[in-house]
């Protein structure tokens, strides 16, 4: 009885989250302590308050978001590992950017983000090739081709942030001042986000779809750079100097990020509900991932961006309070986040209380990324306002 | 006790029903976008040219030129606030008895019939079973009630009754952010109650704030307000100006702002890094006058105002200016100006009134380099002003200090337009290699003195026939009276007079001919006079080619001059910057209460979405034989994929520990 009770007892017990963490956990808990503590001896006395703050809040996060997500240790590492390199090879003079051979062709972050750039769509190319080919190898290699850009990109974001400061103490600024950077910023995003839940469910064939999106998006940087000479690094100008900028954007952009993925997995159930019922045997009802699974995500990719959406208007709120004397001044970006807002709080309201699925919802998805689009870009074209950072 | 719906509970299901708050979503976002398409809080006057009388009177009646203060929108945004007040409260029971009520009473049927059950017969006796279910709830998490009742037991176990917290914080940080900003701080509804009743009548009129009239004016323990006011350096101000509509309101301060000093500071690029203002606030509750400086990004809170750098301008520079007259007619004429104030000119044969308008110390231009390219630089101080003459007609001048290189030479720069709409008409004159403009103003003299030029065609006209050995009194005559009136022509009225001249003579056909031959005539003659005017300067010899270069702008210039409408050139030569700093002062009392349903709507997003309220049913049955009978079954309320998951998990946990193989 005794031995059996044993046994229940095991069976039982569950153990606590800090119990379930293993050797790599911890190694990597450390590394993330580490590196922070080093940068704070090395660094702490030029930070103001909020710099430290910002500082210890992030190393607990990337602990966390480490040992929630396991495939984004080695990806932060490879991109240290290679930021660090970067910022070696220019050894302190912006000269080299085109001197270097490494800096030149690899890591100066024109070069790392024009690499970006090219692994994105070739990314794109083999995620719809290993589709249509049911090859599981294309597959995993247009992975592992999404990872390469993801690093080069944020590599390429990490060494612009030293460039600005080499170009010019005074010039010095976190890379997501301008259009720009934002767009960089925006691929990134949306691509870790996809990883994230290709890795969780385990289905790669949505790959092609997402990557679609930031393909569209690496078009327009390039464009923006070549013809528009976008990649230059300027100062800031003096309403973008303050602290809100460095949480207010990357939590808009992980919004953003998340709106178009919904909809990307909405095309995709879209394509496949339309297969499903006209031709079961085909491509779209047979390779894609099953409709509750892409209901399931588009719901998922949903709430993300409206929560972090949510704090990002509330941060930027906050940043107006204090930059231009209002939290809200019905300023044409301020009311076209708002009008984002409301559109997904409806989506939202829809699928929680009249429990709506399907066909319509995917398609207002689908619309939400035009509403988006319009508040990200469409502003900055055709509206004036107070948001002056990205003028077309 | 349910009675027939009468009217009011109708009302109730109106407002709280959820087709009603999607439509307000919908409505809210789309009323949203006219504002943003249509600019808001412009001048009148640009509406009325935009749209024409009849749309700007219909447009303005709907309220389009503030939409975000208009009656119809603050209504949608009231109809919010009571349909979510509404929704909260229809749905508070119901969530109350969900976090209290662990439903321990289930019927065995509603389990049997649930999407996630499994039943199980155990070896364990159900004291046995049940300790084990309960020990196995605890571990995952669950808070359990146990009921036993007609020989069986339930556990209830439920987790994440926090989610429900997340639809409450959603919905009241909503209210609270509507309420605090709409009501607390919308210094708006405030003034069109007062409208309404009279009581307030906003100043259309541009006059100084002292001669506004009381009813256009705010008290300063007026509770919620945002304007601005433009304080230059080494003046202070009491009072604001709020926008209302196409006219303003004056509201006074609890205290006085003074400004010490305004500076830009700019990056080695020449873009401006920061915009800083050093204020004192004098009140007579301090002890002594509060010293401080505010920046972009960093405002001043005093009293619950705050005070925000939002703008500068010039504040009255004093400015040394030179009026360098176009003909030697009128004598030089200098003034000691200060921006904003008028001068009455009354040197030439008209009258004029020089307005003074702005002063910039940095311009920053395109300019074109000597090899092609453009490059922003900065070209120094400029004035802006006006002159208004006697019919009242005036013509705007911008006028830069210093010469300005524009493809390897020099000029002095001036921008002329008669209106605000138009784009600024360039006159460029010339600057001499001793960088001034005497040798211009020499030549400009010596082509106005009929007797020079007559001398000086006289002398070109002969050795010209001379070399072509030509001997014609009569034809020399000609041509020196036609370059003498051509010359004169030219000076009084640019190229446009000569183009006169020729269509009044001439016939069509000969016109073209004609012009040909009227430009040599007349570029003979002004070479000749340029050449007396090098010669005066003590240039002898052949013309070098900047001399030969400077002849040509000088005629371009000269050409302009007509159109200038200026009879003098108006330099700057000294000033003393003073700068005016443009404050925003608000007081808004919502703040905190907006910030503080901010809050709550984050925490209530999250529990929202990553908190799943889950329930867990143990049935346990004793039966016959010391053996159980054991239904297990959950649900949950968000992240189905992810529950089902997890009871799969926790039926083979329930199998491996109750179940005992004997399924």
């Amino acid at each position: 009885m005794s031995a059996q009770q044993n046994a229940i007892d095991a069976l039982i017990e569950e153990p606590g989250f800090i119990r379930q963490l293993g050797l790599f956990d911890w190694l990597w808990a450390s590394v993330v302590l580490a590196a922070t503590a080093w940068v704070f001896m090395q660094y702490g006395s030029n930070m103001d308050s909020y710099e430290i703050g910002i500082l210890s809040l992030s190393a607990p996060g990337l602990i966390g978001l480490g040992w929630f997500w396991k495939a984004f240790r080695p990806y932060s590492l490879v991109v240290a590992a290679l930021s660090l390199l970067g910022i070696w090879l220019y050894g302190g003079s912006y000269a080299n950017a085109e001197a270097v051979f490494g800096l030149k062709f690899l890591f100066s972050s024109q070069s790392a983000i024009m690499w970006m750039s090219a692994l994105f769509v070739m990314a794109t190319v083999a995620y719809f090739g290993g589709l249509l080919a049911n090859s599981q190898f294309t597959l995993q290699t247009a992975s592992a081709i999404t990872w390469s850009a993801l690093v080069m990109g944020m590599t390429g974001l990490m060494v612009r942030w030293y460039e600005s400061y080499l170009i010019d103490p005074e010039f010095g600024h976190i890379p997501v001042s301008n259009l720009y950077e934002v767009f960089i910023l925006f691929c990134l995003l949306t691509g870790l986000l996809y990883l994230y839940y290709e890795g969780r469910y385990k289905n790669r064939s949505l790959g092609g779809f997402v990557l679609l999106v930031i393909s569209a998006a690496v078009g327009f940087l390039l464009w923006y750079s070549f013809e528009r000479d976008a990649s230059k690094i300027l100062p800031l100008v003096p309403a973008l100097k303050s602290y809100w900028m460095k949480i207010h954007v990357p939590a808009n952009f992980i919004g953003y990020g998340a709106f178009a993925l919904a909809a990307m997995t909405s095309v995709a159930y879209l394509l496949k509900a339309n297969g499903e019922q006209h031709n079961p045997q085909g491509l779209a009802a047979t390779r894609l991932p099953s409709l509750d699974m892409l209901d399931d995500l588009t719901y998922k990719a949903i709430s993300l961006g409206f929560a972090f959406f949510t704090v990002a208007t509330i941060l930027g709120a906050m940043w107006a309070a204090e930059a231009w004397g209002g939290y809200w001044s019905w300023d044409p970006k301020e009311t076209w986040a708002l009008i984002v807002w409301l559109n997904y709080a409806a989506w939202l309201h829809l699928r929680f209380s009249k429990g709506w699925r399907g066909i319509p919802m995917a398609w207002w998805a689908v619309v939400g990324l035009f509403v988006t689009l319009f508040a990200f870009l469409g502003v900055n074209m055709f509206l004036s306002g107070l948001h002056s950072y990205g003028e077309l | 006790m349910r009675k027939s719906h009468s009217n009011g509970s109708r009302l109730i299901n109106f407002l709280g029903s959820m087709h009603l708050a999607i439509s307000l979503l919908v409505v809210l976002a789309i009323a949203s976008v006219i504002g943003t398409v249509l600019k808001q809080n412009q001048p009148y006057t640009d509406y009325q040219i935009k749209f024409g009388p009849f749309w700007f009177d219909m447009f303005r009646s709907l309220g389009l030129y503030d939409v975000y203060a208009s009656p119809w929108f603050l209504a949608i945004l009231a109809f919010l606030v009571i349909s979510l007040t509404t929704c909260v409260g229809r749905n508070l029971p119901g969530i109350l008895r969900e976090l209290r009520h662990f439903r321990e009473s289930i019927q065995e049927k509603s389990l049997r019939a649930m999407k996630h059950q499994l039943g199980m017969t155990s070896t364990l006796n159900s004291a046995d079973a049940q300790s084990v279910a309960q020990r196995i709830l605890a571990k995952q998490g669950f808070r359990t009630r146990i009921k036993t009742a007609d020989g069986h037991t339930v556990i209830a176990g439920m987790k994440g009754a926090a989610n429900h917290w997340g639809y409450l914080l959603t919905h009241i940080g909503m209210i609270v952010i509507l309420l605090g900003g709409g009501i607390l701080d919308n210094g708006s509804l405030g003034i069109r109650i007062a409208e309404l009743q009279g009581k307030l009548k906003p100043e259309t009129r541009n006059i100084a704030a002292a001669d506004v009239p009381a009813i256009s004016q705010l008290p300063a323990d007026n509770s919620a307000f945002r304007g601005s006011v433009d304080i230059p350096e080494g003046s202070h101000a009491n009072i604001i100006f709020l926008p209302v509509r196409d006219g303003y309101l004056v509201q006074h301060l609890p205290f006085d702002v003074e400004v010490k000093d305004f500076r830009v500071e700019h990056y080695s690029t020449g873009m401006p890094k920061s915009f800083e203002s050093d204020l004192v606030i004098h009140d007579k509750d301090l002890p002594k006058p509060l010293a401080t400086t505010i920046s972009v990004n960093h405002p001043l809170v005093y009293k619950g105002l705050s005070i925000y750098q939002a703008n500068f301008g010039d504040g009255g520079s004093l400015v040394k200016l030179h009026l360098l007259p176009f003909t030697s007619r009128y004598a030089a004429q200098d003034i000691d100006g200060k921006i904003f104030n008028d001068y009455n000119l009354s040197s030439s044969d008209r009258k004029y009134a020089l307005e003074l308008k702005d002063f910039r110390l940095y311009n920053i231009n395109d300019m074109t380099q000597p090899d092609g390219s453009t490059k922003k630089q900065n070209v120094g101080p400029s004035i802006t002003f006006k002159l208004r003459d006697e019919t009242g007609q005036a013509m705007e001048y911008q006028n830069y200090m210093n010469p300005v290189p524009i493809e390897g030479r020099s000029y002095y720069v001036s921008g002329v337009r008669s209106s605000p709409a138009d784009p600024f008409r360039y006159l460029h004159i010339p600057v001499d290699p001793k960088g001034t403009t005497d040798r211009f103003i020499r030549f400009l003299s010596d082509l106005q003195d009929e007797k020079l030029v007559q001398e000086s065609a006289l002398e070109t006209t002969k050795t010209s026939m001379q070399q072509a050995k030509i001997d014609n009194t009569q034809v020399e005559d000609q041509v020196i009276k036609s370059m003498v009136s051509l010359t004169a022509i030219f000076a009084r009225s640019g190229s446009q007079g000569i183009m006169d001249e020729i269509t009044k003579r001439f016939p069509k056909e000969k016109q073209a001919a004609a012009s040909e031959a009227f430009m040599k005539v007349l570029r003979a003659a002004m070479e000749a006079v340029y050449q007396h005017t090098l010669k005066q300067e003590g240039v002898t010899g052949e013309p070098s080619e900047a001399d030969l270069a400077f002849f040509d702008d000088s005629l371009m210039a000269i050409d302009k001059l007509s159109e200038y409408g200026s009879p003098w050139l108006i330099q700057m030569k000294d000033f003393k910057q003073i700068e005016a700093s443009g404050l925003q002062i608000t007081r808004s009392p919502g703040k905190d209460v907006v910030y503080f349903g901010s809050i709550i709507l984050s925490i209530g997003v999250f529990l929202l979405f990553y908190v799943a309220h889950r329930r867990i049913w143990v049935w346990i049955k004793p039966l016959d034989d010391g053996q159980s009978e054991v239904i297990l079954a959950g649900s949950s309320n968000r992240n189905h994929p992810e529950f089902e998951r997890y009871f799969e998990k926790l039926q083979s946990l329930f199998q491996k520990t109750i179940g005992q193989d004997k399924r």
